[in-house]
């Protein structure tokens, strides 16, 4: 038998499925056991038995539901603090490291747009930017190396190239 | 610990043009890379910052001359005082308190590090006079041995990552404070304002509300962190500096030709003013003080230390008043004791 996928996460099986009539229609939604705890808010809803007040609760839970829209097109959002785009627009700070990797596409016209060029090139910290570090260094020693192939002092030309070596077989 | 005797090395008045620019500072923010930014963070998190900090502290032998103080430890009126010795920002003496803000203070009040404001760390060098690429030795220093201890927020396009995407790149903010009553009497200050704001950097008052520049202070600064190195960016900010403080010179040479004896009066009258009154406000001390200054600068009063303006341009604040008779004052008590200030200072 074919699984069916929870529609909002897409990557677990269904186990929840939930029907709602809004203005007549009726609008179906199939979800898995986590997105549904997300969603709908707490773990109470998927076990309750069928006493009143419970299924009371339950409905009023309905009531709230996200928009279908909302779950075909969810916000995106970190996923290491959880702050979606729209709510750095609001607050104007971003929440975490993460957040520059999560929203890069869109944060990266409006970096351009404060500071014009776009790439750094001031100090790197040792332990986070060994890598970048590296590759700085090479580039420099290249350029050397050019220097010193122009002037034809190849004993220094050699050097310069076994260090290149080195450092490019140093790969992180 | 006595916030009202936390020392400042600029205000000493040493240092290269220490006689317009009164200060360089230079201000980097960092982040740590494993911790949510302050304004998402819970307290756990925020509290695992400060931790992570005193580990540090109390590992490295570099950091003995550094004092940790939780805002938290202090009242409203010494964190008040904080904000006008500028070792704290106004944002950071309203909420640190309730999220585990703290600020790391050197002996000399050199460095400084505020902690769990915007960003997780906001390290501050101040020195006097035109002195920023000191200011960058230092702080570059304090910023790599730190790094040795933990991971930084970074990324090789965007460089140090910090909560709000326009300071991206170097993290850092230099600025040099200008005393500028010429190009203010003048009326040229407003073309220096845009002449700058074209080649990225920023003007504005250091005091007072919007463009109203009290005391004729003015904060050069870099407006753009991402792209340019830190030298590059200290080295224009320098020369512009450079080219401000000359003409301001010029300036008050042809303003002592042109307005002699009425330029003059002006000035002896501020002084005597000063060293008599028995109320002032705040507003009337700092242009007051701004033109006595200049007057003892360009040899027409008689020789006052700078130590002693730039002493009370911190000391006349409503907070520092209130912390040196050690109780809270009304606007009128803190007129009277403002003026006695200024008379014992001068006289």
């Amino acid at each position: 038998m074919k699984v069916m996928l929870c529609q909002n996460c897409k990557l677990k099986e269904a186990t929840v499925s939930i029907t709602r009539f809004i203005g007549g229609k009726k609008e179906e939604l199939h979800l898995c056991k986590d997105c549904a705890e997300e969603l709908l808010g707490g773990g109470d809803f998927l076990n309750f038995d069928f006493s009143l007040p419970d299924l009371l609760g339950t409905l009023l839970k309905q009531a709230s539901l996200p928009r279908w829209e909302e779950i075909k097109h969810p916000t995106v959002k970190c996923p290491k603090c959880g702050l979606s785009y729209e709510g750095f627009q609001e607050i104007g700070k971003l929440g975490c490291s993460e957040c520059y990797k999560t929203f890069r596409s869109k944060l990266t016209p409006l970096i351009k747009r404060i500071h014009g060029n776009m790439k750094h090139s001031g100090k790197v910290p040792h332990r986070a930017g060994e890598e970048l570090n590296r590759l700085r260094e090479i580039e420099k020693l290249r350029r050397e190396l050019e220097e010193a192939i122009r002037k034809e002092e190849y004993e220094k030309a050699a050097e310069l190239r076994d260090k290149i070596r080195e450092l490019e077989g140093r790969r992180v | 610990m006595n916030v009202d005797e936390v020392k400042l090395e600029w205000i000493k008045g040493i240092g290269p043009n220490s006689t317009i620019a009164l200060s360089s500072r230079i201000r980097l923010a960092r982040n740590l890379r494993d911790y949510p930014f302050p304004s998402v963070a819970k307290k756990r998190d925020l509290e695992g910052v400060v931790q992570r900090i005193k580990d540090v502290l109390a590992q490295d032998p570099y950091f003995k001359p550094f004092t940790l103080i939780m805002l938290s430890d202090l009242n409203d009126l010494e964190r008040e005082a904080l904000v006008e010795k500028h070792m704290i920002s106004p944002d950071h003496a309203k909420s640190g308190n309730k999220r585990e803000g703290a600020l790391l203070l050197e002996n000399e009040g050199v460095l400084s590090m505020m902690i769990n404001e915007e960003d997780h760390l906001r390290i501050q060098c101040f020195l006097g006079g035109l002195q920023l690429s000191e200011a960058w030795r230092i702080i570059d220093r304090f910023d790599s041995i730190l790094e040795k201890h933990i991971d930084y927020a970074f990324d090789e396009e965007f460089g140090y990552l910090t909560a709000c995407p326009t300071n991206v790149g170097t993290g850092m903010r230099a600025s040099v404070m200008l005393h500028l009553p010429g190009l203010v009497l003048s009326k040229k200050i407003g073309r220096v304002i845009e002449e700058v704001s074209k080649i990225g950097l920023t003007v504005r008052g250091i005091y007072g509300e919007g463009s109203e520049a009290m005391g004729n202070l003015f904060q050069l600064s870099n407006q753009i962190t991402l792209g340019l190195s830190e030298e590059e960016i200290i080295d224009k900010l320098e020369k512009i500096a450079l080219r401000v403080i000359e003409e301001e010179e010029l300036t008050r040479k042809h303003l002592f030709k042109t307005k002699g004896i009425e330029l003059e009066d002006s000035l002896w009258r501020a002084y005597g003013i000063l060293k008599n009154a028995r109320l002032i406000s705040s507003k009337e001390a700092m242009e007051l003080l701004s033109k006595v200054r200049m007057g003892v600068d360009i040899g027409l009063l008689p020789s006052i230390d700078k130590y002693k303006f730039n002493e009370l341009l911190i000391k006349i604040r409503p907070a520092h008043l209130q912390l040196s008779v050690g109780r809270e004052l009304s606007p009128e008590e803190r007129d009277k004791i403002r003026a006695d200030l200024i008379r014992e200072s001068l006289n």
